[in-house]
């Protein structure tokens, strides 16, 4: 049975049982479809948050960028994990004690304000609509690249099953669906770690293996150290001084960001209790810490079988898979000088060969010469994980637009029946719409989730912690902390940005900081805007300082 | 009473906060170099914090606060 037999069976098997899912956890009212009731084991809940958190770029891009960045892309294992700490202790038991359903609630009620609301509300919809056309995206490559399926076809499979589940379900069904989501994609990252990891050093722990002597008596990351020297690449663990303080940047406004997306905050507000709200936020981080430690183990064990594999071997000898993802695309060979060997050299001038880092990942199986089913289950990973980010960003999309928007805003004397029926369309239309824009991708949306990432570090994130801590704090302190904020994140990475048109060059950042981590001073600018500016207008109304009295108490 | 419990409670995030800021902006970054002298088995020890061991130390932390906050909600009476 080969690989598309096995393929075809394990994307049908886990898609039928998030339907069944679906089905069975239809939503009943605007409680469950908002929040799932508040009634969800905060251990379910981590695996939720987990599944919700892990996008396909964790699944398929993580360990393939880190594999080209070695000791630099250790940016994207801190920033990704190290904010869900800020979460746990600063943001999640406060927010499920106030106990509404959105972060423009939070951000509305806490300031008194329904332009606040407004604005957090237009920030959340932009957040989650330019990370979820991301996810859409992904669907459709994991479609076309395995099943030999239309990339078309593949977003429209993928819209068609969010769709059902979103729809029906909203956060109840969303969140069951998750969990599954996490078992499969978690089940499906390390499988092949484990294989791989036992093969190069015997140890099944990848996290071991990846610290470990090779077969010959080398450790493993001297011996790619090795590799990379040879090639004329920098040392694999080796720091570039020069970039540092970017890498602290960009750590730093993917740390932040995490914990003011509201995508992820949201989460919290399912969960029975303050107490729960705490520990989900352990379990989820504990969860997700099992993909992220394996990540970087992967990242170094391919780097050296591809390594050992490609250089100077024979073009007409390259093993089966190499013809393979040449017809992808994802490889390419170039055979500059006509020797019908392949030089893999850092050298640009010499070098005959290009690599897609999503192969890392993609083709880790086959370059190790894995069994079929592991490479049905990689698909099936990488759908699970696609599929629960997007659904958890479209419920926000939606909630924004029926509860924040036409309830609050709009018109407050809405029935339940009618504000469910409204949640559900604009689920509906928020599904179609991102799958639309996943099918004609603008060719800025990988640019823009740097901007996610900005922006919810720059906006949301002191506007909550500030909302908590400091009583002081009022509307006219939060908004223009937040605005003052936004608008320079927004207008340095649109300026740094060339895919986005910006003029401006790298050597001109401001202390060499790139657009990826400008959040961070962003962030900064709000919390100085926001201090000084409530403390030169009037204070907070009373009945405000009691409800952040009333939020810093579990009871 | 309940100022106190809010005064303990920020304690309690001073330190864990400061610990995260160590272990993976220090260690892991601004310390790497440095660190990368020792060795841990195979991994220089600045780039095991960065791609491991920060990321084992956020995890333990949240529990650690877990367990401080629960035991401080029953002291005060704050246990729902």
């Amino acid at each position: 049975m080969d690989a598309q037999f096995w393929t075809y069976l394990l994307v049908g098997v886990t898609f039928s049982l998030y339907i069944g899912i679906a089905i069975w956890s239809r939503a009943q009212s605007t409680k469950e479809f908002y929040v799932a009731s508040g009634g969800i084991h905060p251990v379910l809940n981590g695996m939720a948050t987990a599944a919700d958190w892990m996008s396909a770029a964790s699944f398929i891009s993580m360990a393939g960028i880190i594999s080209f960045l070695g000791y630099g892309g250790s940016q994207y294992l801190m920033g990704w994990t190290g904010g869900y700490v800020l979460l746990a202790l600063c943001l999640a038991p406060y927010l499920r004690k106030f106990g509404k359903f959105t972060v423009p609630d939070f951000i509305g009620e806490r300031y008194y304000s329904k332009n606040a609301r407004t604005i957090a509300l237009i920030c959340a919809i932009f957040v989650s609509f330019t990370y979820v056309v991301g996810q859409m995206k992904g669907v459709g490559v994991a479609f076309s690249r395995f099943l030999e399926i239309p990339y078309d076809l593949g977003v429209i499979i993928g819209i068609g099953i969010v769709f059902f589940y979103a729809v029906l379900g909203g956060m109840k069904g969303i969140t069951y669906t998750q969990v599954a989501q996490y078992c499969v994609l978690i089940f499906a990252f390390t499988v092949p770690a484990i294989f791989i990891s036992l093969q190069a050093t015997g140890n099944p722990i990848p996290q071991i293996g990846f610290g470990s002597k090779t077969m010959d008596g080398v450790y493993l990351l001297e011996k790619l150290n090795q590799l990379s020297v040879d090639l004329g690449f920098d040392k694999y663990t080796d720091i570039n001084q020069n970039t540092l303080i970017n890498v602290f940047f960009i750590t730093a406004a993917l740390m932040f960001g995490t914990a003011g997306l509201p995508h992820v905050i949201v989460r919290f507000f399912t969960v029975p209790k303050v107490r729960d709200a705490r520990i989900s936020a352990g379990w989820a981080l504990l969860f997700i810490s099992f993909l992220y430690t394996t990540a970087p183990a992967v990242a170094a064990f391919a780097k050296v079988n591809l390594i050992n594999t490609v250089s100077n071997a024979k073009y007409s000898e390259v093993p089966k898979w190499f013809k393979n993802w040449e017809n992808t695309g994802l490889l390419q060979f170039d055979d500059k000088n006509s020797d019908g060997i392949i030089q893999y050299v850092a050298d640009e001038e010499i070098n005959e060969l290009t690599i897609d880092r999503d192969i890392m990942v993609l083709a880790n199986p086959e370059i190790a010469n894995l069994p079929a089913w592991v490479i049905g289950l990689i698909v099936a990973g990488g759908l699970a994980a696609a599929l629960s980010t997007a659904a958890g960003l479209l419920l926000v999309i939606s909630t924004s637009i029926s509860h924040d928007l036409l309830k609050k805003n709009i018109n407050p004397n809405i029935s339940e029946k009618g504000e469910l029926w409204a949640a559900r369309i604009s689920i509906a239309v928020a599904v179609v719409a991102a799958g639309l824009a996943g099918l004609n991708p603008p060719g800025f949306v990988a640019e823009v989730v740097a901007l996610a990432f900005g922006l919810a570090a720059s906006s949301f994130f002191p506007a909550i912690i500030l909302g908590i801590f400091d009583k002081r704090m009022n509307k006219e302190g939060a908004l223009s902390g937040m605005l003052v904020g936004v608008v320079f994140t927004t207008i340095y990475i649109f300026y740094f940005k060339p895919q986005l048109g910006g003029p401006g060059l790298p050597q001109n950042y401001l202390f060499g900081i790139s657009p990826e981590g400008i959040g961070t001073i962003g962030m900064i600018i709000n919390f100085i805007v926001s201090l000084i500016v409530s403390r030169l207008t009037k204070p907070t109304p009373e009945n405000i300082k009691e409800l952040v009295e009333s939020i810093r108490y579990p009871k | 009473m309940k100022e106190k419990y809010w005064q303990k409670n920020l304690f309690y995030l001073r330190i864990l906060l400061t610990i995260w800021f160590i272990c993976s902006f220090g260690f892991g970054i601004l310390l790497a170099e440095e660190l990368n002298k020792f060795y841990l088995g195979g991994f220089p020890l600045g780039f095991w914090f960065a791609q491991q061991g920060s990321i084992y130390i956020f995890v333990i932390l949240i529990f650690i606060y877990v367990y401080l906050m629960n035991k401080l909600d029953k002291k005060h009476n704050l246990k729902e």
